[in-house]
């Protein structure tokens, strides 16, 4: 019964997604874009052999651009969720027999399906872009992307709680999330950055999704990764136990 | 008749605000019941905690026999809820919300499609909500909290901000849902809405509950007021109106006078002394009191203020 309300809210939101105008360009379309741009310049044999776009021909495009597509999705959760608690959509969907748990679940469902249509898409037309010969894992590192998709999401959550307005949203999901980028091991290995910046870069969850984005591409068992694997999931337990506590509906 | 929602003693504060203070009454099987008072009086604290939105601080809620914290699942199976200010997604299509709402309860849902027609938005049924006008957002929840044959509607401030004539056809789906045998709570701060609409009424302000009754009742009892304005050319007129039973004043601007007095029996006194002493009059009207007058006299201040 309460699985009829789930994916029936589900559809609906991704239908009401894909509406919007920035919808599917915004999600689907630039990401992909970015892929296959950086893939060719990164595959230009001239280029200047930076720590940058060195990674880019190995597993840090194809991680960077995930994170990518795993932050863009959680940006947009805490939007709509901001916007449909300061619109009532929240506390009207509340006055029905649906749970509260399943009016969010059905947010965070539609960002994994987007994320998941948006990385094979990108993975699908990326393709001539790889080396010949290449394994390319496409079911593991979906797989692993759904599951760091999870973990930020319930960061997003957190935001989502405890952002005052819908206008703050976007602004404040932004300064959380992209700083953990420039920290999470993609640009500059750990190894280079300062002791304190890198017990920084231990403490957020983004170092381990590229850990485990990185060697997941790389071809490594998920066995090689059980630490990341485990710190994306307390990361997820936390956020999310928190924002339990200080969600806000209304 | 058997008690819908009984309500006794409920209290809500937030912080040192006091929203809801000591409220008891009770909604009667079939009935349109009114919650009134002005903005910020407590009307949509008190629906929200008869809902199961929020927990009040203490009191005791029954609705259909359930209590609306405890078996809030059960009870929004048996209720349709219309939400003061709600929204709903801006790009939802209106059938898309419906057939959503649908799907959301256990029995077996109302006839969507003719639900929409009754409510005028059959050919809007594949317009997106946020192009939808005020009236025609308001009909949609009116649909939504309609969907699951609901036995009793709850609608708060339902026309706010809507123009005269979309309110009247409101007004008109609401007493259709009376003639269903449904029970209606509403809360409004539009006195002629409360007139109009409601069976009975209570009067709430700053969070308590002032008096309940029918609106006639209500205006018998607390404005037995009653003014006639006539005019006439009669210059020995005013001597003989101050003769009259029951009256209080009489005041005249030119060839216009206004007497007051009180009692049912006044107007009729009025029109036996016109006969009587054989006053010619060019004008003639009565002006009763309205809830609006009432609930002056019981808060000391108007509504609209």
């Amino acid at each position: 019964m309460m699985l009829r309300g789930l994916t029936k809210l589900t559809w609906i939101e991704i239908k009401i997604f894909m509406r919007e105008p920035l919808g599917a360009i915004g999600t689907i379309v630039i990401p992909v874009l970015v892929f296959l741009v950086l893939g060719r310049v990164a595959n230009f044999k001239s280029a200047p052999s930076t720590l940058v776009v060195s990674g880019y021909s190995g597993s840090g495009l194809p991680a960077l651009v995930a994170l990518l597509i795993a932050i863009s999705a959680v940006l947009s959760l805490v939007t709509i969720i901001s916007i449909y608690r300061e619109g009532g959509i929240l506390k009207r969907l509340r006055a029905t027999p649906l749970r509260p748990q399943t009016i969010l679940t059905a947010q965070v469902l539609v960002k994994l399906i987007l994320t998941a249509a948006t990385v094979a898409l990108m993975l699908l037309a990326g393709k001539r872009y790889f080396p010949p010969g290449v394994h390319v894992p496409w079911f593991s590192f979906t797989l692993a992307l759904l599951i760091t998709t999870c973990s930020i999401l319930s960061i997003g959550f957190l935001i989502a709680s405890i952002v005052p307005t819908a206008r703050f949203a976007q602004p404040i999901g932004a300064i959380v999330l992209y700083p953990m980028l420039g920290l999470c091991g993609l640009f500059v290995p750990l190894s280079y950055l300062s002791p304190p910046l890198q017990a920084a870069a231990r403490a957020l969850p983004l170092t381990y999704a590229v850990n485990l984005l990185e060697g997941i591409w790389r071809g490594d068992p998920w066995s090689a990764h059980l630490g990341d694997l485990a710190a994306l999931t307390v990361a997820f337990i936390l956020c999310t136990a928190l924002s339990a506590k200080v969600f806000r509906w209304e | 008749m058997a008690a819908v929602i009984e309500v006794a003693g409920v209290r809500k504060t937030y912080g040192r605000t006091v929203a809801v203070d000591e409220a008891s009454f009770a909604v009667l099987e079939g009935e349109i019941f009114g919650l009134i008072g002005p903005n910020g009086a407590g009307k949509t604290t008190t629906m929200e905690c008869i809902e199961g939105l929020r927990k009040p601080d203490r009191g005791v809620i029954k609705v259909l026999g359930l209590d609306p914290i405890r078996n809030v699942y059960q009870l929004q199976e048996r209720v349709g809820v219309q939400l003061q200010q709600a929204q709903l997604q801006k790009r939802i299509k209106v059938w898309e919300a419906v057939d959503l709402w649908a799907s959301l309860y256990k029995k077996k849902s109302a006839d969507a499609e003719r639900l929409l027609e009754q409510l005028g938005l059959a050919d809007k049924r594949n317009a997106w909500f946020m192009n939808l006008s005020g009236g025609q957002k308001q009909r949609l929840f009116i649909a939504l909290a309609l969907i699951n044959d609901p036995e009793v509607v709850f609608l708060d401030e339902l026309t706010t901000g809507l123009d005269p004539q979309a309110r009247h056809a409101i007004w008109d789906l609401v007493r259709g849902i009376r003639e269903r045998g449904k029970t209606v709570f509403l809360t409004t701060h539009l006195m002629e809405e409360a007139e109009r609409l409601c069976d009975r009424v209570a009067i709430m302000e700053h969070g308590r509950i002032i008096d309940i009754d029918t609106p006639a009742r209500l205006v018998a009892r607390h404005s037995p007021e009653r003014t006639v304005i006539l005019a006439t050319e009669d210059s020995g007129a005013a001597a003989r109106f101050q003769t009259i039973p029951g009256v209080e004043e009489v005041a005249c601007v030119g060839n216009q006078f206004t007497i007051r007095g009180r009692g049912d029996d006044l107007v009729t006194a009025v029109i036996h002394c016109l006969s009587e002493s054989r006053i010619r009059v060019t004008d003639f009207r009565t002006v009763l009191p309205s809830l609006e007058d009432v609930f002056l006299k019981l808060t000391g201040r108007s509504i609209r203020e």
